[in-house]
């Protein structure tokens, strides 16, 4: 039997100023599942992405990623298997063109070569931007960020894709070029929004943390749903959005 | 930028060094041995002919020496004696050829350092940079520089109109606390993005050094023909010191 993508087991964690942002979290992803991670601002769903790769540590608890715990001697090859994307594409980007971004990542696990062009492009050509290699950053619009912040992560072939709000500042259509582009991936994904309709079109599964617990998981159309859960948790669908509506 | 002459096509690297080289004596050339700083003329105006440069490229580009061309404007003026007379004014000789040094030299190096920029892309002068051995840490340092400048400009640009948007005028000293404050709110913006840069770096797998680039060595020929530039500018440089001693 294969491991889950994404093991989260117990997960507790303070700051350094005594603020404790996360008391307790348990999260099972099974490989192959695309999971959106609800909750309001300030519910610790960035603490909870940045322990997925070992960038927060000395919590409580266990993550394991496809079965190899996150732990100092395996964040090179968990940081492989993990793909972050974060929320401000500017903050991705670090690189002097889109070619050399996207070839950080396997350059840093051992490639190069050949090997190393063919994973920049195949990284690019998934998201559609492979005309766009030699360009700067920032001669890129938005939408185009994003997606290339996506490939630079999918040219480390993850294990799991974890977005963070990656709906965020997006027009209509660069969100729906994003969704299918999301849509056409072979690969687990952990998405953690706010951006509820954007959950229900992409995610079957939804959790919902609050105040740093897991408070409900399950399929996304029934936490939408729930009115109850919904009102508890500082989530509201935006006007007009009823997800009864919506065809599975 | 674009351009696609033997000069583009150069590493970087190739001709960095061949530009210091060559730059390096024709400021080891004295500056009374004028007929030198034709022949450099000569070799810099043939290699902006090859680079297909634009002259409308080069020439607004050429202001930042006007602060240089000013100071050496005043060495005949400050200069010992001897002096001569010129248009009713008393100046020195050895300032003249001071100053007409500074003017040659620094719009040689000018000229050759626009056409460096011009003919190759700034990812490009830093893996030349790397190359040559520059230590790592200052060539990411760079490296970062020119990739957030526009990142940090355009937030300083939203500040200013976001400031304005509320009735601020820059006038006079009073506007300065305001000025401070934006200039304080800018750097700790930068700096935060700093820090989410390298978690971002750090979760593909930075250690410290920036993956090398790959870039196609540079051939025998185009070494050759690069240190053509440097060689000719010794010979001149010698014969120039020869001739005046």
């Amino acid at each position: 039997m294969t491991p889950p993508s994404l093991l989260i087991e117990q997960l507790a964690y303070a700051y350094p100023d005594g603020h404790q942002a996360l008391f307790g979290v348990d999260l099972r992803v099974e490989r192959g599942e695309r999971v959106a991670l609800l909750g309001p601002n300030g519910a610790g769903k960035t603490t909870l992405v940045l322990h997925l790769n070992g960038l927060l540590t000395g919590g409580v608890g266990n993550v394991t990623v496809a079965g190899l715990p996150v732990e100092p001697v395996n964040y090179a090859e968990i940081r492989s298997r993990v793909g972050v994307v974060f929320q401000d594409p500017d903050d991705q980007l670090f690189m002097p063109t889109v070619r050399d971004d996207i070839a950080f990542g396997p350059a840093n696990m051992g490639i190069t070569g050949d090997e190393l062009d063919a994973r920049v492009r195949e990284a690019l050509e998934q998201v559609d931007m492979w005309e766009f290699a030699d360009r700067p950053p920032h001669h890129l619009s938005f939408g185009q960020r994003r997606r290339v912040a996506v490939a630079t992560v999918l040219a480390m072939k993850p294990e799991i894709l974890v977005l963070d709000e990656p709906s965020s500042n997006l027009d209509p259509a660069s969100r729906r070029e994003l969704a299918d582009i999301l849509r056409s991936l072979d690969v687990t994904v952990l998405m953690v929004t706010h951006d509820l309709p954007y959950a229900l079109e992409l995610c079957p599964r939804a959790a919902v943390l609050s105040d740093g617990v897991i408070v409900a998981d399950g399929p996304t159309r029934d936490i939408l749903l729930n009115d109850g859960l919904m009102r508890a948790n500082r989530l509201e669908l935006p006007f007009g959005f009823d997800p009864a509506n919506v065809p599975a | 930028m674009h351009g696609h002459s033997w000069l583009h096509r150069l590493p970087a690297h190739v001709k960095l060094v061949a530009m210091v080289l060559f730059i390096f004596t024709v400021v080891g050339t004295p500056p009374d041995q004028f007929w030198a700083f034709g022949v450099y003329a000569v070799l810099v105006i043939i290699l902006v002919f090859l680079s297909g440069v634009p002259v409308r490229i080069i020439a607004p580009r050429m202001l930042i020496e006007v602060p240089f061309v000013i100071f050496a404007l005043l060495m005949p003026f400050f200069g010992p004696p001897p002096d001569v007379e010129f248009l009713g004014m008393t100046l020195s000789q050895a300032g003249i050829i001071a100053g007409w040094g500074i003017i040659a030299k620094g719009t040689i190096g000018v000229v050759l350092s626009i056409l460096l920029a011009s003919t190759t892309p700034a990812r490009d002068l830093l893996v030349g940079l790397e190359k040559l051995r520059v230590p790592p840490l200052l060539v990411q340092i760079t490296s970062f520089m020119l990739r957030y400048i526009h990142v940090v400009v355009d937030e300083m640009h939203r500040m200013k109109i976001a400031r304005e948007a509320r009735g601020f005028q820059a006038k006079g000293v009073r506007s300065w606390p305001v000025l401070a404050h934006s200039a304080g709110a800018l750097f700790i913006r930068s700096y935060e993005r700093g820090e989410r840069v390298h978690l971002a770096m750090l979760s593909r797998g930075y250690t410290g050094r920036l993956p090398q680039v790959r870039v196609k060595p540079p051939t025998r020929s185009q070494w050759l023909g690069a240190m053509a530039l440097p060689a000719i500018g010794l010979a001149v440089m010698i014969t120039a010191i020869w001739v005046q001693s």
